[in-house]
């Protein structure tokens, strides 16, 4: 029972989980990323197209990938290039991503196969962990994804911390103007940051279809983009910590929906509203003692002064 | 006189638009289908057909009060991302007040029913504006994260305790027959409600040109530490902007009840609280020049479940292109050219923005 319900709440933490490491990327090298939310709408739809076309979900991760980063490079175009409010951006490619996935989806897969179903991934037993009691099934008998996802937070945090491109990547996000003079291309940085920050969000969005429901939606993302950002704060701009920070938002809804089934009295509706209120309330309790990059949001413009 | 170039860069946000739509066209020919025979039947279906200009009207309504309601905060520095919230929060403040009234004259029950949707939209961006001044927490993530909580609180009321008696799909009761507005155009649903629309334009333009409280919004907005020094109460001004701006939105969701529904339904609004943001792009920020671009978007998507019929093109092509004309549109007014009041305005816009007052952002 208890391993049941956090094991449930791992896979639908996962997606946020993918968002907010993204997320923290941007946001170390200095942009604000709204956009996480069509980001992994666009990795969704590329997973499903990828899968539908390959017949393999590896193929479907790589096409995913690809979407997401390719939405990570409009954002930075519109952010680093033009210097658009990073805000606006963001919501910018949310647009964009939301129409041109419900339009493409219906080109691809017609409007009577939009539940056309995919191969996805399956549950991997972890050799020896997995026969361990409650963390067992709960965190060892999960799809590859998720151990993608523990793979990927360490490196981001080792990366980050530990290597001369995290340092430069940081300088960016903190004082950009110094690690222009340092010999860091702020410009690069950030272009490249953002593109695997849209990579990273993608991943979330496969995790939807690959390993959740195996079929493209339009909106399937539903806030869980939105969420990310919440986490990325509560996370202290750490990736392992904003993980942390997904897991609970991971258990928030994975007790809403046992809610709904062992309270059917009570409107679901009522539950569903449980992730997003918890994000809100983390967000007024943790304020005021977090420091973010000093210079998110700031677009950097090389000629000023 | 006026030189080609400031005319071409006055128009950017025209070029932008029809930037997006010549994409939204090879998208529509890769798709197998002629873009021109789409567009026309589009456009012709939009504005130029008696049914098809109700539809467009009835769009309006809404998208430009949400406009509206993205327009006002914007101008005081704050972005309201959260219309779609506030509208449905409005939607259901009107239900509750129109099933709730006693007999009355059509007038005070229409204004006590618009009040009501009006007071609930502002209460629901009150707690947007409210930690932004005093907390500094990202206007942007907490209206967005309280969208899908007042969806949720809809969908719960109309499956719940408002749940009309025998209905097959959660709606409320209906409203009282007297509650509902008058219509513009007859055999049509296009209802009063653009009405609304149009008069808070040219309020909210006099106001922030012609009162000193306008004024002081938009000094707020272009630089609010010198505000704070000049002695404007900025963080009261703050929650006051992003109340109004709900206000605006929560009015837009309260005519749908009363005008277009005549119900309270789950899922009403199908995104017009986004498109409200596209249009206060479009328009620059400039209240007198929303309705014209309220008008357009509310076209393109009453336009294109005509073009789905007559040309085969599946009508999300529309949501795709919205999304282009935001992005064209974003990036046309942060290109920089010199000596031109856009960019100057758009500029003062981002510095703000990037300046809260208080703790740390977001």
């Amino acid at each position: 029972m208890l391993a049941a319900f956090l094991a449930a709440s791992v896979r639908l933490a996962v997606p946020i989980a993918f968002a907010a490491l993204g997320g923290v990327i941007a946001e170390r090298s200095g942009v604000y990323n709204v956009g996480l939310e069509g980001m992994m709408l666009s990795g969704a739809f590329g997973a499903a197209v990828g899968a539908y076309a390959t017949g393999s979900p590896i193929g479907g991760l790589f096409v995913g990938v690809i979407s997401g980063m390719l939405a990570g490079f409009i954002l930075a175009i519109l952010a680093v290039s033009f210097r658009v409010n990073q805000l606006v951006a963001g919501i910018a490619v949310n647009l964009v991503c939301a129409g041109l996935t419900a339009f493409l989806a219906r080109a691809v897969f017609g409007l009577s196969g939009a539940h056309m179903s995919v191969p996805g991934f399956g549950p991997v037993n972890l050799p020896g962990l997995s026969g361990l009691p409650v963390v067992g099934p709960a965190f060892f008998i999960q799809d590859p994804l998720v151990y993608l996802l523990v793979v990927l937070m360490l490196g981001v945090t080792f990366v980050l911390f530990r290597t001369q491109a995290g340092l430069n990547l940081r300088a960016t996000g903190e004082n950009p103007r110094a690690a222009d003079s340092a010999g860091v291309g702020v410009f690069h940085v950030r272009y490249l940051a953002l593109m695997v920050s849209g990579g990273f969000a993608a991943l979330g969005g496969c995790h939807l279809v690959l390993s959740q429901v195996y079929v493209f939606t339009e909106q399937m993302s539903a806030g869980k983009g939105f969420i990310a950002l919440a986490a990325i704060i509560l996370g202290r701009w750490h990736p392992v910590w904003a993980v942390a920070a997904a897991l609970f938002f991971g258990v928030c809804d994975a007790a809403q929906l046992r809610l709904q089934f062992s309270i059917p009295d009570i409107p679901y509706q009522i539950f569903q509203i449980l992730p997003f209120a918890a994000a809100i309330v983390a967000l007024v309790w943790i304020v005021g003692s977090v420091n973010q990059p000093e210079a998110a949001g700031k677009p950097y413009e090389r000629e000023e002064r | 006189m006026p030189r080609l170039v400031d005319v071409i860069v006055k128009l950017r946000t025209v070029w932008a638009t029809l930037l997006a739509l010549a994409l939204g066209g090879i998208l529509i020919l890769a798709s197998g289908a002629d873009p021109l025979a789409a567009y026309g039947a589009l456009f012709h279906g939009a504005f130029f057909d008696y049914w098809g200009l109700s539809s467009t009207l009835v769009k309006a309504s809404p998208i430009l009060l949400a406009a509206l309601a993205v327009i006002v905060p914007l101008r005081a520095g704050l972005y309201n991302i959260g219309g779609e919230g506030q509208i449905y929060i409005g939607g259901l403040f009107a239900t509750l007040a129109g099933l709730s009234l006693p007999p009355l004259h059509p007038v005070p029950g229409i204004a006590l029913v618009v009040l009501a949707a009006m007071a609930g939209g502002a209460l629901w961006a009150a707690v947007a504006g409210l930690l932004k001044a005093f907390r500094g927490i990202n206007e942007v993530i907490v209206t967005l994260l309280m969208n899908f909580i007042a969806i949720h609180i809809v969908s719960y009321a109309v499956s719940g305790p408002l749940l009309a008696e025998g209905a097959p799909y959660p709606y409320s009761e209906e409203l009282p027959a007297w509650l509902r507005l008058p219509i513009l155009m007859p055999q049509s649903d296009a209802h009063a409600g653009i009405l609304f629309g149009l008069a808070f334009s040219v309020f909210i333009a006099f106001y922030f040109t012609r009162t000193s409280h306008g004024l002081a919004l938009d000094i707020i907005g272009r630089n609010p530490k010198a505000a704070q020094y000049a002695g404007l109460s900025v963080r009261r001004d703050m929650v006051i902007a992003m109340m109004a701006g709900g206000a605006l939105a929560g009015l837009a969701g309260g005519l749908e009840v009363i005008g277009l529904k005549y119900r309270l339904f789950h899922l009403f609004s199908p995104g017009y609280g986004f498109d409200g943001i596209v249009v206060a792009f479009m328009a620059e920020a400039n209240p007198l020049l929303a309705p014209v671009a309220a008008f357009f978007l509310s076209g393109l998507k009453a336009g294109s479940n005509i073009m789905q019929r007559a040309a085969g093109v599946d009508g999300t092509i529309v949501e795709a292109i919205r999304g282009l004309v935001v992005m064209f549109v974003a990036a046309g007014l942060a290109w920089k050219f010199h000596g031109s009041s856009v960019y100057a305005f758009l500029q003062a816009r981002r510095k703000a923005a990037n300046h809260p007052i208080g703790a740390a952002d977001p």
